[in-house]
């Protein structure tokens, strides 16, 4: 079996641009170079046209007008204000927020950073499988309400909060609600009237377009949702975020998002096939493993996994010829283990030794079957020389030790 | 994390893992760390009659710098008496491995198996340190 290394298989992390995108672009940087806000010459009229074109792709992709698209720098970005934005706008009508413990940090900081101006934040917990509790969900909601933010996807596990049903809840009490839906978005099927989500976060990079750009979906209509800007300037994007167009960046996602909308269902199927014939043969020949995540409410080409009696690093260490995370790769620096599996109940021993397939677009068979294989032989070399797995085949129950902790 | 070529062959062909009998008289075990930490060394030395290390396992749950310190660790006490193998710092193993500040206590932890080892064998036939 022939490969290229090292094999990307991190496409929850970014993606690559496709080459079809990287097409698309490049005549926006020599040629069409115009400030799409400039209305006195053709090389604005022809900027501003590609943003259209882009604008109207973007939304096509999420079952959206053109006019409830406005383009940020990125998922970040776009958290950010719809989270302080919704905050401000709304502070008269009530300062109580609702989130999830597994978010991003681009959602729980911006709801800490809240927190510390005085508003009230509540951080739903999930269950085992990482899914939250609609009962919960209710119980939380108090007349002070104001947003519901939950993420459509999780980046770091896959599993997939039931939207729909959280959107029904807040428009029934009449709640604003928001989703992160940065790992969802050209991924799976993700349409704003049928999911009821009155503004929702993505971005290009995740999606085979570039980095540096990417949107917020501001609702228009039953109800019409109004944000306080972020960021003050020209007024560009009817106000929302001042900034003059990143029109590469936005004509690379314009062509993504058409691409994604064509090919999706493809990509999905395909992914899917590989991811679970892969989860197959891991959870068949490696003992004491485990797929954390709910299996059924899951991105198709996202598989964690915790080895049990080895320890992720000198893991990742075998496997350097894999690009692959133990997480998200905003916390990969930090030797602690992750706080997503933490809330799954997911024991501190068993997150330190977890990693994170991401399959993309690009990912080949024969690239999925050769880490398969090294994760495999991988294991079972480090577990040779673990003296906790040698305990736990002389049958010593670890948590009866008395450890020597430093 | 870039690793020195040094751990990266510790890491790739480690020398001498494996178990010795506990219960035999000769052989000192010395487990140290806890899997809460991402780090457990479990250091054995068989003992001669003249008081030398003749030989040394080790087994390792740990990054690569870890398992690249008790590595070094058998190879540095084997053919040492057991005064001089006290005497071993983790500075040495720092050293040769060219460990970074963050992995320190991966040679903090050899040093510690080492001594542990020493003082079960110690124990068990009855030696006063």
């Amino acid at each position: 079996m022939s490969v290229t290394l090292p094999i990307y298989l991190d496409n929850n992390a970014t993606t690559r641009t496709d080459p079809r995108v990287v097409d698309a672009i490049i005549p926006y940087f020599s040629n069409a170079y115009g400030n799409a806000a400039s209305k006195s010459h053709p090389f604005g009229w022809v900027a501003e046209e590609a943003v259209d074109k882009a604008r109207a792709q973007v939304a096509s992709l999420i079952g959206a007008d053109p006019r409830e698209i406005v383009f940020t720098s990125g998922a970040t970005e776009s958290n950010n204000l719809a989270i302080k934005g919704i905050a401000e706008m709304y502070a008269e009508k009530g300062d109580h927020i609702i989130t999830v413990v597994t978010e991003h940090k681009a959602v729980l900081d911006t709801c800490k950073h809240l927190e510390a101006s005085g508003k009230s934040v509540t951080y739903l917990e999930v269950d085992a499988s990482g899914l939250i509790d609609l009962d919960a969900l209710k119980a939380a909601i108090t007349d002070k309400t104001i947003l519901i933010s939950v993420m459509a996807a999780n980046n770091e596990i896959g599993v997939l909060q039931p939207i729909r049903e959280i959107g029904a809840i807040c428009k029934e009490r009449g709640i604003i609600f928001h989703t992160d839906a940065t790992q969802a978005v050209g991924k799976i099927p993700f349409n704003v009237e049928d999911l009821g989500v009155d503004l929702a976060s993505f971005t290009a990079h995740k999606m085979y377009g570039p980095k540096g750009i990417g949107a917020l979906y501001v609702r228009r209509r039953a109800p019409r949702v109004r944000l306080s800007a972020q960021i003050d300037g020209g007024g560009h994007e009817r106000g929302f975020r001042s900034g003059t167009l990143n029109v590469t960046g936005i004509v690379g996602f314009g062509e993504a998002a058409a691409l994604c909308e064509a090919e999706m269902a493809a990509d999905a199927a395909r992914l899917q096939a590989l991811r679970d014939a892969m989860e197959a043969r891991l959870l068949a020949e490696i003992p004491e493993c485990q797929v954390n995540g709910n299996r059924e409410h899951r991105l198709p080409g996202l598989l964690n996994i915790s080895f049990g009696f080895v320890e992720g690093e000198s893991l990742l260490m075998g496997l350097c010829d894999v690009a692959l995370s133990s997480g998200s790769a905003c916390t990969s620096a930090s030797l602690e283990p992750s706080y997503v599996l933490k809330a799954l109940g997911v024991g501190d021993e068993l997150a330190h030794s977890s990693l994170r397939f991401g399959l993309g677009r690009f990912t080949l068979p024969e690239e999925v079957e050769w880490v398969t294989e090294k994760v495999i032989s991988e294991v079972a070399r480090l577990r040779e020389m673990s003296p906790l797995w040698e305990l736990h085949l002389e049958g010593v129950d670890l948590s009866t030790v008395q450890w020597q902790p430093h | 994390m870039p690793y020195s070529d040094k751990v990266l062959d510790h890491y790739n062909n480690p020398r001498n893992v494996g178990s010795f009998d506990k219960s035999d008289t000769t052989v000192g075990t010395g487990i140290v760390g806890a899997p809460e930490c991402g780090d457990v060394m479990k250091l054995q030395l068989k003992i001669n009659a003249d008081g030398v290390i003749e030989d040394a396992k080790f087994k390792t749950f740990g990054c690569g710098s870890a398992i690249a310190s008790s590595s070094l660790a058998t190879e540095l006490v084997k053919g040492k008496t057991l005064e001089e193998a006290l005497q071993l710092q983790n500075t040495d193993i720092v050293e040769e491995l060219a460990l970074p500040p963050v992995k320190i206590h991966c040679s903090v932890l050899a040093e510690d198996a080492i001594k542990a080892a020493i003082a079960d064998y110690r124990q068990k036939n009855g030696i006063a340190e």
